[in-house]
């Protein structure tokens, strides 16, 4: 189950994750709906594209070392783009998505992978994150709460193209 | 008069206050780990010390009302022991709460606009200004607007909540920088340019801590409507190329030195071609809207006084004139610091019947309002000369009156090993020390201005690195000693001081500072500073002299509270000092 535009919703995506002796150029990405590591699809591109003209759907995700631009022009040929959280601690990942939504205008589904927790997703939906799979083991009906813990906020970001004192009369 | 909150803001506070609350009661229930809490509340301001929880509360850009001190008396009653601690960063800390009270403390700061967000954490912290804003002779521009603009937009920004590590502001409208603008990681000057139009100098870069740098300037002119866009952009390079991998390294400094400058200003310029002239370009009407708060009092027309020749032979109260009054840019008025440095007393703390009575002169002399310095004083910043002498009398009676602002027993000072628990030695015990050594305002004053600074880690939460005289806490085998720096300065002359060799025991420092001073007297001219004769004759002089003989603890310094601190104390709890 993920959490998506607020909702809690079945999900049948896997993310493929590239073990030690895995590379990205000869890993077998399974059939069906996958995420795969921004470097598969870099190493893979070729045989991807072949399967989403047959009709499957793409999936990329980017590590939080990673950049956005790395997907600039292909942002339109994924279904999901995902970014991974290694830790909770670390805030690139809002970057990420800030640069995906504003710079790249990617306007599919955005999701936060890893180390989700409820805390973070009130931040996380402001950057741009419409997808959320909280880490295993926390409850995500309560997780869904904290994407309301604000009803108004200060600054533009993804969510609002305007700051505060440009959407009302102050 | 200050800011006051519209109904955005109180809506945005008290949806803050909710949200902790409930993650203060998933913590209790267990159903959240320290390790996941640790950060939510750090961004509301709560540390876990060696003893209890301490909060961190806000004083934005240094600004509070009469009835904003009196609940932080209220506060330090109800939850804490009666006193609060004033930081080198213009806030006020809380040292021994309960977990189960921070929410309560929370929504009691909300009920007078008041918070603690973002006074810890990887985020931007608390932007600190020069105290004497929109009062100072030199000033150009107030800069309380543009920091309340920063405060708002800084405030839960849902990208910059996990930096690589803190990030802090500081900002200055005048001539002469009372903001340590040089020593943070961005520190903004507001000018005008040939058009009269405001924007700012903006430095990058600065710090203290392990490895101490000086800010450096990335760009000379952003106007006023761009500084928004432009503090973002630079904020999104650091967190998107700050390191994350050590601790140490993580700072903005560390990323600006490592590609320079020049790379830096680029990157950020390429980011902020998105931005400029973007949505959040500020309008002249929020800046008009936020700066109708900050107009000037109801100033009488008054002429300046020769109020010292008012009581002629009262030299207590000329001392006090001297050192602790300050001019101001109306006629008639004067600017008063009220001592949190009298000897015995913490540097920095203020005691609950303190806070009321400070509150009461602020009502009283100073239209309702105080100011909290980065020299952890307090500031009546619109005093009638003509009630200066009153309002001396009832100063001293409060313990707030000692003339002593800028001399060498207003010694900034951090909370070191008696709270913090990084400390490698104690620093408020060494203050109380120095201060008992050199209780004597004449020679006080013969000496003149001097900035001690006494940090009990390598943090240097107390900017030793920027006193002219810098003490720092180290430790040796398990043990308690402290490195002495000298020729350091805030302002528009910083610098970062120099380590003058081996280190010394608690009870040797006195006499240490004895011996630095012996060498500024023999040498000095007339009217030079400590730091204009060091600067002059070169530190030699006064290494050779210190380490010239044997040095002896001083005497009287027997008691509990000066024993060895002995390291190793099993701290049996995570914790986290102010510096984190
Ligand atoms: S971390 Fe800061 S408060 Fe703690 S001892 Fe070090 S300098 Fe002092």
């Amino acid at each position: 189950m993920i959490i998506k535009d607020k909702s809690i919703i079945s999900d049948d995506w896997v993310v493929l994750r590239l073990a030690e002796t895995d590379a990205p150029e000869s890993v077998n990405v399974p059939a069906g709906r996958v995420i795969v590591p921004l470097a598969v699809w870099l190493a893979q591109r070729d045989a991807l594209e072949t399967r989403a003209e047959l009709g499957a759907e793409l999936g990329v995700w980017l590590q939080s070392d990673q950049r956005a631009e790395a997907l600039q022009g292909d942002v339109e040929r994924f279904a999901v783009i995902a970014v991974d959280f290694p830790r909770f601690g670390d805030g690139r990942g809002y970057s990420i998505a800030y640069h995906l939504r504003n710079r790249l205008h990617y306007r599919g589904e955005l999701r936060a992978i890893g180390d989700v927790l409820r805390d973070q997703m009130f931040y996380m939906q402001r950057v741009g994150f419409n997808a959320f799979a909280p880490r295993a083991g926390k409850d995500i009906h309560e997780a869904l709460k904290s994407l309301d813990d604000f009803s108004e906020v200060y600054q533009a970001s993804s969510d609002e193209a305007q700051p505060l004192f440009r959407r009302v009369e102050r | 008069m200050m800011y006051r909150y519209d109904q955005f803001d109180h809506q945005i506070t008290a949806q803050r206050v909710a949200q902790f609350r409930d993650q203060v009661r998933r913590r209790l229930s267990g159903e959240l780990t320290e390790d996941e809490f640790r950060i939510l509340r750090l961004q509301n301001g709560l540390y876990m010390q060696i003893h209890a929880y301490m909060m961190r509360v806000a004083v934005p850009y240094g600004l509070l009302s009469a009835p904003q001190v009196r609940m932080l008396a209220h506060i330090s009653r109800k939850y804490d022991r009666d006193y609060g601690h004033f930081t080198t960063r213009q806030n006020i800390q809380f040292n021994w709460l309960k977990l189960e009270d921070a929410p309560d403390v929370l929504a009691d700061l909300a009920s007078v606009e008041m918070h603690a967000n973002q006074t810890s954490g990887n985020c931007i912290r608390n932007i600190t200004c020069d105290e004497f804003a929109g009062v100072a002779r030199d000033e150009i521009v107030d800069p309380r607007p543009y920091a309340e603009l920063l405060r708002q937009w800084s405030t839960f920004h849902p990208e910059f909540g996990y930096l690589p590590r803190k990030f802090k502001f500081a900002m200055t409208g005048a001539t002469h920088d009372r903001a340590a603008i040089a020593v943070n990681d961005i520190g903004l000057q507001a000018v005008r340019n040939e058009q009269g139009e405001v924007g700012f100098r903006v430095l990058v870069g600065g710090g203290l801590g392990r490895t101490p740098v000086i800010g450096t300037e990335i760009a000379a002119f952003v106007p006023w409507q761009h500084i928004i866009t432009y503090a973002e952009s630079i904020v999104r390079v650091y967190n998107e190329h700050g390191r994350r991998d050590n601790m140490y390294k993580s700072r903005i400094k560390i990323l600006v030195n490592a590609i320079g400058i020049a790379e830096f200003r680029r990157q950020v310029e390429e980011d902020w071609k998105f931005t400029k002239d973007g949505p959040c370009t500020v309008t002249r009407a929020e800046l008009d809207r936020i700066a109708a708060c900050f107009t000037s009092p109801a100033y009488e027309s008054l002429a300046d006084l020769d109020v010292a020749a008012s009581q002629p032979g009262n030299q207590a109260f000329a001392n006090w004139l001297h050192r602790n009054v300050k001019p101001h840019k109306v006629a008639g008025y004067a600017a008063v610091v009220l001592s949190l440095k009298k000897t015995g007393m913490a540097p920095g703390d203020a005691t609950a019947r303190q806070m009321d009575a400070a509150a009461e002169l602020a009502d009283r002399y100073s239209f309702g309002e105080l100011r909290v310095t980065h020299m952890q004083n307090l500031v009546l910043a619109d005093v009638k000369q003509s009630e200066l002498f009153a309002l001396w009398q009832q100063a001293s009676e409060l313990d707030m009156a000692t003339p002593n602002i800028g001399l060498l027993t207003d010694i900034i000072c951090c909370p070191g090993g008696d709270f913090c628990t990084l400390a490698n030695a104690r620093s408020i015990p060494l203050a109380k020390a120095i201060a008992k050594c050199f209780d004597d305002i004449d020679f006080l004053h013969d000496i003149g201005d001097l900035d001690l600074n006494i940090s009990g880690c390598v943090n240097a939460c107390a900017h030793h690195h920027v006193g002219h005289i810098g003490i720092l806490g180290v430790e040796k085998s398990g043990e308690e000693w402290y490195q002495v720096t000298i020729g350091g300065d805030q302002g528009n002359h910083s610098a970062i001081g120099k380590v003058i060799g081996r280190s010394f025991s608690f009870g040797q420092v006195p006499e240490v500072l004895a011996r630095l001073l012996q060498v500024y007297v023999r040498e000095r001219f007339d009217d030079e500073r400590f730091i204009d004769t060091l600067r002059r004759i070169g530190a030699d002089p006064f290494k050779e002299y210190v380490y010239a003989t044997p040095i002896e603890d001083c005497k009287g310094l027997a008691g509990p509270e000066y024993d060895l601190l002995k390291q190793g104390t099993p701290y049996d709890m995570p914790y986290y000092s102010p510096r984190f």
